[in-house]
């Protein structure tokens, strides 16, 4: 067993020797997918950083001169900047942590031998499956006020007494929101986790079956040990998509009512192509990306601190 | 007492996530004095296709997805075109590229949008490419590149190296060893990635708002959000229709790749 298990893992030998015709065959044959990606997003990237520190504005012939960290500044004292900050970080955490929760749940089940299992797998990819724009058409028609069945259902119900502007009520719209979100992001995680609770070993159930332990225990004890390095990787990723996203929210309120759902991403949007801000908006990006790398720090840092 | 309590669990998934897509259908099967009604209903009282003909009837929507069609097409063939020889490159030689593309696939995840597409829109502005389809075209391209070469580096991976050795032993040249060889066994992988292309273009809204400013220029997606603009209730039946008819290639790739995406191979990959 270890023998064979030796001898597959030695590398095999390598067939050709690496000549100078080689690497010249591999960088023509590369080149053609090179070019674009430098020049039309590379090259692009480090250069909005650079705008980052400037005060371009959209004009053709606007005069850009550079005025180092003014914009951080700038950025640190608006407080149109911090709402929409908070407004940001609630989204993406709540729909990250929801999600995941939510999914856990529904992988678990689609992990046990249920009747029905293989039409749920099924729907659960639909919704990764439509056009981000028709997710969020589809719930402007589920919240519309008057013909939407939101209101219907929740009144017939007894929940609800009038009906309610979902997407244009102050105090729901955020929430409602984050609904749309977490139903759109939970087929990626739920697809995520299940395959990562098919590859926890069945010995170890088989184990902590002997040993008498009950079901919560297993769970707690091995499927989510198991699972860690899954989790910490779909939960970053996951942060990352929900912090930085800007299409879904964007065709159901266009960060209204009153910028009560005006994402991050949204608020640079209307910065650099409403009103013109190109510098002041790469600093939003900027900002975003610092604080993206700094929440991800914590977390693995805490993630790989519980684990070692 | 497990069991029901786990269907119970199974249903209410079931619901969260079927409904909505219940409803969008519902809306599209309805006529316009249905959905003027005071209390809205499940199922259609008298359903009706006419939804779908008044969609089509839409110059607007018609015409924008001509022009969605037009940049997904082009886009797949052009990202297909310029990713093969590189994914052959990469698959057959260890070169520094590999983990170039990998490590762009990540970095492209965690960078906000905006700090691209403000130079990017300066880019395309200095070669007169706003507001044209062939600059979309271009953006689309780029941002599908990487995970393009990702995708079909492994196809050509799961060609074995062999054949192509075999192939030369019996004296066939390289380019025949490639298209009487590689090509077939490489036909289903390319494939997929013209789709997954097609329908990353297909779907793109972001890039698409910023590049194409003229209401004249607008790809499906920018049609449909306009539509849910100021009209009333009676439009909404076609627009459901529309959706729905917009949805419809993203099915179809879903469809095919379910099974690789269901054994979590490509499970991270695809960006929600």
């Amino acid at each position: 067993m270890t023998l064979t298990a030796e001898r597959t893992r030695t590398p095999p030998a390598r067939r050709t020797p690496r000549t100078g015709r080689q690497g010249r065959e591999t960088l023509i044959l590369m080149l053609p997918a090179l070019v674009p990606v430098l020049v039309f997003s590379v090259g692009p990237l480090l250069y909005g950083v650079f705008l980052a520190f400037t005060d371009a504005r959209s004009g053709r012939n606007a005069e850009t001169s550079f005025v180092g960290l003014a914009n951080f500044g700038d950025l640190l004292t608006d407080g149109d900047f911090w709402a929409s900050f908070r407004i940001g970080m609630i989204w993406a955490v709540s729909v990250t942590v929801l999600q995941f929760a939510a999914s856990l749940g529904l992988a678990l089940l689609l992990n046990e031998n249920l009747r029905f299992r293989a039409f749920a797998r099924v729907l659960v990819l639909v919704p990764w499956a439509m056009p981000p724009v028709v997710i969020g058409l589809m719930w402007r028609l589920v919240y519309h006020p008057n013909a939407g069945i939101l209101n219907s259902v929740l009144t017939d119900l007894g929940l609800l007494s009038h009906d309610v502007d979902w997407l244009n009520d102050f105090s729901v719209a955020l929430p409602a929101v984050i609904v749309v979100g977490v139903w759109t992001g939970m087929p990626q995680t739920t697809v995520v986790l299940l395959a990562g609770l098919q590859g926890v070993p069945k010995e170890l159930y088989e184990a902590g079956h002997m040993d008498g332990a009950s079901t919560w225990r297993r769970f707690w004890n091995i499927t989510l040990p198991q699972l860690r390095p899954v989790i910490v990787t779909i939960t970053s990723l996951d942060f990352v998509w929900n912090i930085n996203q800007f299409g879904l929210v964007y065709v159901l309120t266009q960060g209204g009512p009153g910028g009560q759902t005006r994402l991050p991403m949204l608020f640079a949007y209307e910065e650099a192509f409403r009103y013109g801000f190109f510098g002041y908006a790469a600093t939003l990006g900027v900002a975003i990306v610092i604080v993206v790398l700094a929440v991800l720090g914590v977390y693995l840092w805490r993630q790989m601190r519980e684990v070692g | 007492m497990r069991r029901p309590l786990q269907y119970l669990a199974l249903l209410g998934y079931v619901v969260f996530l079927a409904f909505p897509l219940v409803w969008l259908l519902s809306t599209a099967l309805k006529t316009s004095q249905e959905m003027a009604g005071l209390t809205p209903t499940w199922i259609p009282r008298h359903p009706v296709l006419s939804n779908f003909a008044d969609a089509f009837g839409e110059q607007d929507i018609v015409g924008s997805a001509l022009r969605s069609l037009a940049v997904a097409v082009a886009s797949a063939v052009l990202t297909v075109v310029l990713a093969l020889p590189a994914a052959y490159a990469m698959a057959r030689h260890r070169s520094l590229v590999n983990r170039f593309a990998i490590g762009w696939v990540l970095v492209s995840q965690v960078f906000p949008f905006i700090l691209i597409i403000i130079p990017l829109f300066m880019v395309l502005r200095r070669l007169d490419l706003v507001n044209t389809l062939p600059g979309l075209t271009i953006v689309h391209v780029t941002f599908t590149l990487p995970f393009a070469l990702w995708m079909l580096q492994g196809y050509v991976r799961s060609v074995p190296r062999e054949l192509e050795e075999a192939a030369a032993v019996d004296g066939a040249g390289r380019i025949r060893s490639l298209v009487k060889v590689v090509a077939p066994l490489l036909a289903p992988g390319v494939v997929a990635t013209l789709l997954f292309a097609f329908v990353s273009s297909w779907n793109e809204f972001l890039f698409a708002l910023v590049v194409l400013k003229d209401p004249g220029m607008a790809t499906l997606p920018l049609t449909l959000v306009k539509f849910t603009g100021a009209e009333g209730v009676v439009r909404l039946g076609p627009l459901a229709a529309a959706a729905l008819l917009a949805t419809i290639p993203s099915l179809v790739f879903f469809a095919i790749i379910q099974r690789r995406l269901r054994s979590g191979l490509m499970a991270g990959a695809v960006k929600g």
